[in-house]
């Protein structure tokens, strides 16, 4: 395979000169042309390009959004409804922008699920992981922020009680609170704030997003068996083979969005953020947007303001600790009979976690909320330190192509000389 | 020559599979961009909203300019006097940047009323009235100069000001935006 | 039927567990409505009649503040004719100004102008009714809802199940019956089986026959004129005030769908050619032996 260079040459004389002023032709050669991928990557790990895609789309309706939207507390319902009626296509371009969200997080849960059930977050892609929950954090924020843009009842109610959080801080609580409004309460400057955070925050993701792939690019991608590419024949060149995988999952992650865009797009929303916003009247029942209910289960599940905001927030901080909470040497869960159990328990947890958050905070709801809780924590701070030392894995394969091809059948794959784990070219 | 047979490759199914591939996703993303680029016309609001309007010329004196909107772009409507009437007739067209006689910039009858759109033809600025060489227009950012039919003069205008569709509903009222006398 | 039956049995077993009213709240009978699925389009003469009943019955206390005269004959709507939106716009009048005078004045409405609240402002409207203002109208069937429960959350993504606003609105307005024995309706309040709490500030709206529908080529009214029909139809007008362009949208998303499923096909077919230079596509990892090392 011979038509694969994995060193960058420039062919014209102003390739040449340019290349010597600014290698970025060069750096995307190495990065996504040449870049070495395992050759057994599923279409988990298509999610990535997904990901790329929603927040570029989400960027671009966003700035088409903000030409028409107007943030004040008096207009900005009537401006929404003006998009919805008036604007050519505002109806698609807002319907696209609420549901992207929804389909971020679609993406972003089944990409983080995949690094823990693959062991992603192990050494050496601890700061990869690291930048990735830091995303995730950006992405809660900014949805959160995005949410109360359109100022119905949803909008205005969620921002009082997600604001209020805050309040439970010992001393300090109130002046914070007091400053994220811009008054007494949510009004006309938390609004105008939102707007100008919810449209800054899309491009501090966008950069963090070139860290998250640039910390990527030097260890390399994991890939299902969990062991490192060990020869040329482990791998193939990112392009064309991982390009064209990801261009058809994001192809087919689109039906799935513009089902939901075309045909139920109201039904990811809440009936009550239809009903422009009214400080006199709460909703009969406050439900954040279903990617934070696991969150929100977690934050009612304590009966205590300041307890259960720690917890909240702990379940997220978790997060970072994990790649040394994990004891195990093995990456794949595929290779881990215990902890592969462990794994689907966790995923029951968080996705009851989510039922529970929709459902009011009383009752046996409650307590199931509590023993889910535990079981959350317990899952990072026990099960996983204790599996690694207690657990025997599986042997693993001596190779990726091992794996998946059996050693007598071997394939064409990289060139040689292409192996191991690539080269920074920071 | 002799060599007239041309050794066209036959298309194999893997490029015929290429080219439709990257056809169809071509035209998906050049489809895409049509609702984007649409929703920056003007909404159906706008579109809406420019109906036509009514305006009074009774409380007009003569001499006097007012400032009407419609379609929010600004016009002059002017009660001309007899001697700015004259002195906008009496010119050599052969003079002129934009030849226009006066007769074809007002409405048959109606020659005390001139209406015209009230941006400069230059870069927009609002001109002046009953100022410059000719008592006309006169802009004061690039200098441009109009004369009592709204005529280019001087400066670096282009054309003439140009005349909003409208018509006479009555002696005293007309309505800008149409040019039959339907309301 | 079935359906029915399982919704109870899901109700019972708590399942659905509304929130409102301790489950005393029936679920609302779903309705076959023209706009629902992936074809659904609007019935040009079911909105007509619906917007006459909105004129007749709830534009007196009730705003459509969103909807704009011209709107009524735009495509995908109830479609009158322009000379008939002209004709109805200036039967209202609309407050404009201030003029050269500085006054605020009254003309008479032109097609580019948003139908007239009925009161000046929500205090108003709010004084004017016993203390809560009537909502406006032109996101009602979007605006509402009800519990819906598990599992009929997940079936309602495969069935496009998007009508809950309206099933739930004309529930509402049938919905005004005898309270039963012992129920204590509080003074300004009227009992509604299918209101959240069951007391409702507004009285019971309209009542059979006080609509009068165009006649058909026999001289019979087009529709029954009865409360169930009235709901119906007013509710069906209202759909199309919260989402104008429902017919649009439906078909955009069809030629979409249509268009990414042949990209997709293309481009797996695509995917497929490219990795066969490699041997063609492996993935994942062989499964490993059950036993361990020594």
């Amino acid at each position: 395979m011979s038509q694969y260079s994995t060193t960058y040459v420039p062919k014209s004389s102003f390739g040449k000169w340019f290349e010597s002023r600014l290698p970025i032709a060069s750096l995307v050669h190495s990065s996504f042309i040449a870049f070495p991928v395992p050759r057994n990557l599923t279409y988990f790990w298509t999610f990535g390009a997904i990901l790329v895609f929603m927040l570029v789309a989400q960027i671009v309706t966003g700035v088409f959004l903000a030409m028409y939207y107007t943030p004040n507390a008096a207009l900005a319902f009537q401006s929404v409804e003006h998009i919805m009626r008036d604007v050519n296509y505002g109806w698609l371009i807002r319907y696209l922008h609420a549901n992207g969200a929804s389909m971020f997080f679609v993406a972003v849960y089944i990409h983080i699920f995949r690094n823990f059930y693959y062991g992603s977050y192990k050494a050496p892609r601890e700061v990869l992981y690291i930048l990735g929950v830091i995303i995730f954090i950006l992405m809660m924020a900014t949805a959160f922020m995005g949410y109360v843009l359109p100022w119905g009842q949803m909008s205005f109610w969620g921002a009082t009680v997600i604001t209020n959080l805050f309040s439970a801080l010992p001393v300090v609580g109130e002046t914070i609170v007091s400053f994220l409004w811009g008054g007494y309460s949510v009004g006309n400057p938390t609004l105008n704030r939102f707007f100008s955070l919810h449209y800054l925050l899309p491009f501090m993701i966008f950069g963090v997003v070139i860290l998250h792939v640039w910390a990527l690019h030097v260890p390399g991608q994991n890939n299902p068996t969990g062991i490192p590419i060990k020869s040329g024949k482990d791998a193939v060149p990112f392009t064309p083979y991982a390009t064209i995988k990801d261009i058809f999952a994001v192809v087919v992650f689109m039906i799935f969005f513009a089902y939901w865009v075309f045909y139920i797009p109201n039904y990811l929303g809440h009936a009550d953020n239809y009903i422009p916003a009214n400080p006199a009247v709460t909703p009969a029942h406050i439900v954040p947007e279903w990617y934070f209910l696991p969150f929100y289960a977690i934050l009612r599940a304590i009966p205590d303001k300041l307890g259960g905001v720690i917890a909240m927030f702990s379940a997220i901080l978790v997060w970072f600790l994990m790649p040394w909470l994990d004891t195990s040497k093995v990456r794949s869960t595929a290779y881990r009979p215990l902890y592969k159990q462990f794994f689907w328990v966790f995923v029951a947890v968080c996705i009851l976690l989510g039922w529970l958050g929709a459902k009011p905070a009383e009752g046996w709801y409650v307590i199931v909320s509590q023993i889910a809780t535990a079981y959350y924590f317990i899952h990072f701070l026990v099960i996983l330190p204790v599996l690694g030392f207690v657990e025997r894995p599986l042997p693993l394969p001596n190779s990726i192509l091992e794996s998946v091809m059996g050693v007598q059948k071997g394939g064409a794959g990289m060139p040689a000389g292409a192996n191991a784990e690539p080269q920074s070219k920071g | 020559m002799a060599e007239t047979t041309t050794h066209v490759a036959e298309p194999t199914r893997r490029d015929f599979l290429f080219i439709a591939t990257g056809a169809a996703a071509a035209v998906g993303g050049a489809t895409l961009v049509w609702p984007f680029i649409q929703s920056l016309a003007p909404d159906a609001a706008t579109v809406a909203a420019g109906a036509p309007v009514e305006v009074d010329l009774s409380p007009i004196a003569a001499g006097q300019i007012v400032k009407v909107f419609w379609r929010g772009k600004l016009i002059f409507v002017r009660n001309r006097t007899p001697e700015e009437i004259k002195a906008a007739e009496d010119v050599n067209l052969a003079s002129l940047r934009d030849p226009q006689p006066d007769s074809a910039r007002v409405k048959p009858d109606h020659a005390q009323w001139l209406v015209v759109y009230g941006n400069c033809t230059h870069l927009g600025c609002v001109p002046l009235g009953n100022q410059g060489e000719y008592n006309g227009w006169f802009c004061p950012c690039h200098g441009s100069v109009f004369d009592t039919s709204g005529r280019v003069r001087g400066g670096p205008a282009p054309i003439n000001l140009p005349i909003p569709p409208y018509a006479f509903v009555s002696d005293t009222k007309i309505i800008i935006g149409q040019e039959e006398a339907t309301a | 039927m079935m359906k029915r039956t399982l919704l109870i049995a899901a109700a019972l077993l708590g399942l659905s567990a509304p929130a409102y009213a301790a489950g005393e709240t029936p679920v609302p009978p779903q309705l076959s409505w023209s706009f629902q699925g992936p074809f659904g389009t609007f019935d040009r003469a079911q909105l007509q009649r619906g917007f006459k009943v909105y004129r007749e019955v709830c534009a007196s206390c009730h705003g459509l503040s969103y909807v704009a005269f011209r709107n009524l004959s735009q495509p995908g709507g109830p479609e009158f004719s322009e000379a008939q939106v002209r004709a109805l716009a200036a039967e209202y009048q609309i407050q404009d100004g201030p003029n050269e005078a500085g006054d605020m004045f009254e003309r008479p409405g032109r097609p580019a102008d948003r139908f007239p609240s009925p009161f000046p402002n929500e205090n108003a409207a709010a004084a004017a009714n016993g203390g809560k203002a009537p909502p406006d109208l032109s996101l009602m069937p979007k605006a509402r809802t009800y519990e819906r429960g598990f599992p009929w959350f997940i079936t309602d993504v495969f069935r496009q199940y998007s009508e809950n606003g309206a099933d739930y609105l004309v529930a509402l307005l049938n919905g005004y019956t005898e309270p039963p024995a012992g129920f204590q309706v509080p003074e300004g309040g009227h009992y509604n089986a299918y209101f959240p709490g069951h007391i409702i500030a507004m009285p019971k709206p309209v009542s059979d026959g006080q609509v009068e529908y165009p006649k058909d080529a026999n001289g019979q009214p087009q529709a029954p004129e009865t409360v169930d029909q009235y709901a119906r139809d007013l509710t069906a007008f209202l759909m199309w005030t919260a989402e104008p362009h429902l017919e649009a949208r439906k078909r955009l998303g069809f030629q979409v769908m249509l268009f990414l499923i042949v990209l997709s096909v293309l481009l797996y077919f695509t995917k497929k050619k490219i990795w066969a230079r490699v041997g063609g596509e492996v993935e994942g990892h062989a499964t490993p032996p059950m036993t361990h090392n020594p």
